[in-house]
């Protein structure tokens, strides 16, 4: 396979080179602790990046998906704070927070899906505008505070995020099950690969009888329900949300879609390698900590150094496959 | 070159590799003043390869470009134009989102430290009335058809005094009408002494405008000719290496019944009243102008366009909404634009073959090895020439791709199927495998409509022609009553009082 050497290989090689040389650095870094704290960390960000995948392949974008995390965070703790006199401490008021995290993500997911499809405004542009929208209605909603999880149901729910079965914890299990979702509608489903076409060129997809606005617009839906799902994980952790939740996710999660070898104009799509990419992105900044050489606030630095190395990297690949 | 006359642009010896494979052997070519030198050779013969060192876009591997006789490495294309040597690429060097003007003066702009864009409008409208062309200086190339983006990029390269002018296919995107006007243009350049290398896959008009003719056969100059020493059919043998005697398949004489009907047929704003019937193992050409409406209604037809009238398949009222209409009536359509609505370029020949048919390949996981099992079926069923199976179709030759896309576009196994430009930029042996495929289909009891602006095809292949101008029919003509003057003057709409006589 052509694709597979050229474009995953890269950020393979450079994820196991991030891995030697944490190894090398700190003695804790291969530590069951580190390992599963990184990949607890890399699920939110991990999530929404697979959803991110499906958009960009198809040739659009979201920039609000981190302000769409905070919103969809203030409205489950809103939801959940108030119906909790009537429901009390328990199971079902657990169920309430699931189901209006996916129920707020989904709606936020169509609302920028159909005002691209059916109004026909760039990507950029409408996710631009949710992406201020949805942040400046969180920050209203909590008075330009903080919105806090009732102390006694954030004590229920804190398995969510802390709990799990046989060692690995939920977060690391869900991301798990999104990754294989996502590569299955990538590669194996009619799905995955009109998002393809269109991302390639959708008048040809459009020639090809594919429905092209559907399509587009159940790409940004599958984001916003994997922004909900994201959400889900995250409350229990911290249980608040404010005007400063999810702040750059969006950045991060595309930094990852593009690192993976997707391409950012459309038209090839990598699940695989936006997993990828959220490793490298959170073993930067793990290595980071744990070792003494480069200051942590130098972390967006090096991300952005590899971010366009990224780019270049496979830039040079791809001219060396036209001729 | 003890020759009296110095070329004015030469070729030496000259052999081009890309890595370990070569291209051009050995090649001597020279173009002088005011003379028009057709190059011609099928696809992949090296046309498009010696073109581009001619005109400095690629360095010869081994041997020398020679202009007036001295050597001229030239660097890169905007080198070579600086010394007269202009070259017309067949894929367009336009921007897109700049209007004419813009574009003809691009990287030369007048004005000192303001813009003179009067004085830019003024020369632009020159050279288009000189083209005959009526686009506006200030018309968003974006929004210009084809040729007339033909025609801009044509002003261009006559705006730049070009000494040397090198065209790659001018004529493949030009009406009859326009291509009139660029031979006279061709015309008036020689006799001002300009050096015109001249390529196209239409022997009539290689026959028509060569003062040389070179023809290239798998990167070697396999015949050199002087006006008049070569047939047409001389040329088609020279250039594909052996006899082509039947360029075209016998007509068809069994027709079943009629399968569609139409009838009040319009797509706004330009189609209206179109009705004809369709009968099962008939060919139907549609001829016309470019902008006559054709591939509007061929889009009608097939749901991609909203449009109003009746469509009767097997005497049945039915109704296309969309494309997926349509296939469920029997219905395909294949564009005339392979490059931007038929194939993705950078994707492989199987996601390629399977768009429009996914749905047959598994639900809801599709099946690789039926994908594979469908592309080898069509790889033989159409002879695609693929060195391998998962490269990028954008690497195909042009007549394997269009033999692809006419494989994507069968897939559904239509009973009515519109060829649009079936055979637009592809060499003449692919063209007559194309013409049997399109017979094959017929006499296996499909009906086709062919929409072509080539004249010989669409008397080569049709059963019958209906024509089409300003977005009406102007007349059906079938059997003896199709010649190449009766579809010329209905195209053109010279003679009301035969139009009628022929159209009863």
């Amino acid at each position: 396979m052509r694709n597979l050497s050229l474009s995953t290989l890269g950020p393979l090689a450079a994820l196991i080179l991030l891995i030697v040389l944490g190894a090398s650095l700190n003695d804790n870094f291969l530590s069951a602790a580190n390992i599963t704290n990184v990949l607890a960390r890399s699920a939110f960000i991990g999530m929404i990046a697979v959803g991110m995948t499906f958009v960009i392949t198809s040739g659009g974008l979201d920039l609000s998906v981190g302000s769409m995390a905070a919103f969809v965070a203030g409205m489950v703790i809103l939801a959940m704070n108030a119906l909790q006199p009537q429901l009390g401490v328990g199971l079902p008021l657990a169920l309430i927070g699931i189901g209006t995290a996916l129920a707020v993500g989904l709606l936020a997911g169509l609302a920028n899906g159909l005002l691209v499809t059916r109004v026909g405004i760039e990507p950029f542009i409408v996710t631009l505008g949710t992406m201020g929208i949805f942040r400046s209605l969180v920050t209203w909603l909590a008075d330009g505070g903080t919105l806090s999880l009732d102390f006694a149901m954030r004590e229920y729910i804190g398995p969510i995020y802390y709990g799990g079965i046989f060692g690995i914890s939920w977060p690391i299990i869900t991301f798990a099950l999104v990754v294989v979702i996502g590569e299955i509608a990538m590669r194996h489903t009619r799905f995955g690969r009109y998002a393809e076409a269109i991302g390639s060129n959708d008048k040809v997809a459009r020639y090809s009888a594919v429905r092209v606005e559907r399509i587009r617009l159940m790409t940004y839906v599958f984001l916003g329900l994997l922004v909900g799902l994201a959400t889900i994980l995250y409350v229990p952790r911290l249980g608040s949300a404010s005007g400063s939740t999810g702040l750059l996710w969006e950045l991060e999660a595309i930094a990852a879609v593009i690192i993976g070898g997707t391409a950012l104009k459309g038209g090839f799509g990598r699940v695989w390698g936006t997993v990828v990419g959220v490793l490298i992105l959170s073993l930067i900044g793990n290595i980071l900590n744990l070792a003494n050489l480069v200051s942590p606030y130098l972390n967006g630095a090096i991300q952005g150094v590899i971010i366009v190395l990224a780019v270049v990297l496979q830039r040079k690949k791809t001219s060396a496959e036209g001729r | 070159m003890g020759d009296a006359v110095t070329p004015a642009l030469a070729l030496k010896d000259v052999t081009k590799s890309f890595g370990p494979i070569e291209v051009l052997h050995g090649i001597d070519f020279d173009l002088h003043p005011g003379e028009v030198h057709a190059l011609i050779g099928e696809n992949g013969a090296g046309k498009s390869t010696m073109m581009k060192i001619l005109g400095g876009f690629l360095e010869p591997t081994s041997g020398q470009v020679l202009l007036d006789g001295a050597p001229a490495p030239f660097r890169s294309g905007p080198e070579a134009e600086a010394r007269g040597v202009v070259v017309i690429h067949q894929e367009f060097n336009l921007a897109q989102d700049l209007s004419v003007s813009q574009n003809i003066w691009l990287g030369r702009e007048m004005g000192r430290f303001f813009l003179d864009h009067k004085a830019m409008r003024h020369a632009t409208q020159a050279l288009l009335d000189q083209l005959e062309c009526r686009v506006s200086p200030d018309a968003r190339v974006h929004d210009l058809p084809v040729s007339d983006r033909q025609m801009v990029e044509i002003a261009k390269a006559l705006s730049r005094n070009a000494r040397v002018l090198i065209m790659d296919e001018p004529s493949a995107v030009l009406t009859s009408h326009e291509v009139q006007v660029l031979f006279r243009q061709i015309e008036r350049l020689r006799a001002a002494g300009v050096a015109l290398l001249y390529t196209s896959h239409r022997l009539e008009e290689v026959n028509h405008l060569a003062d040389r003719i070179t023809v290239l056969r798998d990167g070697a100059v396999v015949r050199r000719a002087l006006r008049g020493e070569l047939t047409e059919d001389c040329m088609a043998t020279a250039m594909v290496g052996r006899d082509l005697k039947d360029i075209y398949p016998p007509r068809r004489s069994d027709f079943g019944p009629v399968v569609l009907e139409v009838a009040d047929f319009a797509v706004p704003p330009l189609v209206e009243g179109i009705g004809f019937s369709l009968r099962r193992g008939e060919v139907l050409g549609i001829s016309g102008l470019v902008g006559s409406g054709r591939t509007e209604l061929a889009e009608g037809l097939v749901g991609l366009r909203p449009h109003t009238g009746t469509l009767r398949r097997n005497g049945a009222p039915v109704t296309l909404r969309s494309l997926s209409d349509a296939e469920d009536h029997g219905l395909a359509y294949l564009t005339e634009d392979r490059k931007e609505r038929g194939l993705l370029l950078d994707k492989s020949l199987r996601e390629n073959l399977t768009l429009s048919t996914l749905k047959r390949f598994g639900s809801p996981f599709l099946s690789r090895e039926a994908e594979e099992a469908a592309l080898g079926k069509a790889i033989q069923d159409f002879d695609i020439r693929a060195p391998k199976r998962d490269m990028a179709v954008g690497n195909l030759s042009g007549g394997n791709q269009q033999k692809l896309l006419l494989a994507k576009t069968m897939l559904p196994e239509p009973q009515i199927v519109i060829i649009d430009e079936p055979t637009r930029g592809i060499d003449i042996g692919t063209k007559s495998q194309i013409y049997h495929f399109i017979d094959r289909l017929a006499r296996e009891g499909l009906s086709v409509i062919v929409i072509s602006s080539d004249m010989p095809e669409i008397l080569g292949l049709s059963d019958r022609i209906l024509v089409m101008r300003q977005g009406r029919v102007a007349g059906v003509l079938e059997g003896a009553a199709i010649t190449e003057t009766a579809v010329v003057r209905l195209v053109m709409g010279t003679s009301e009082s035969e139009k009628a006589s022929e159209n009863a």
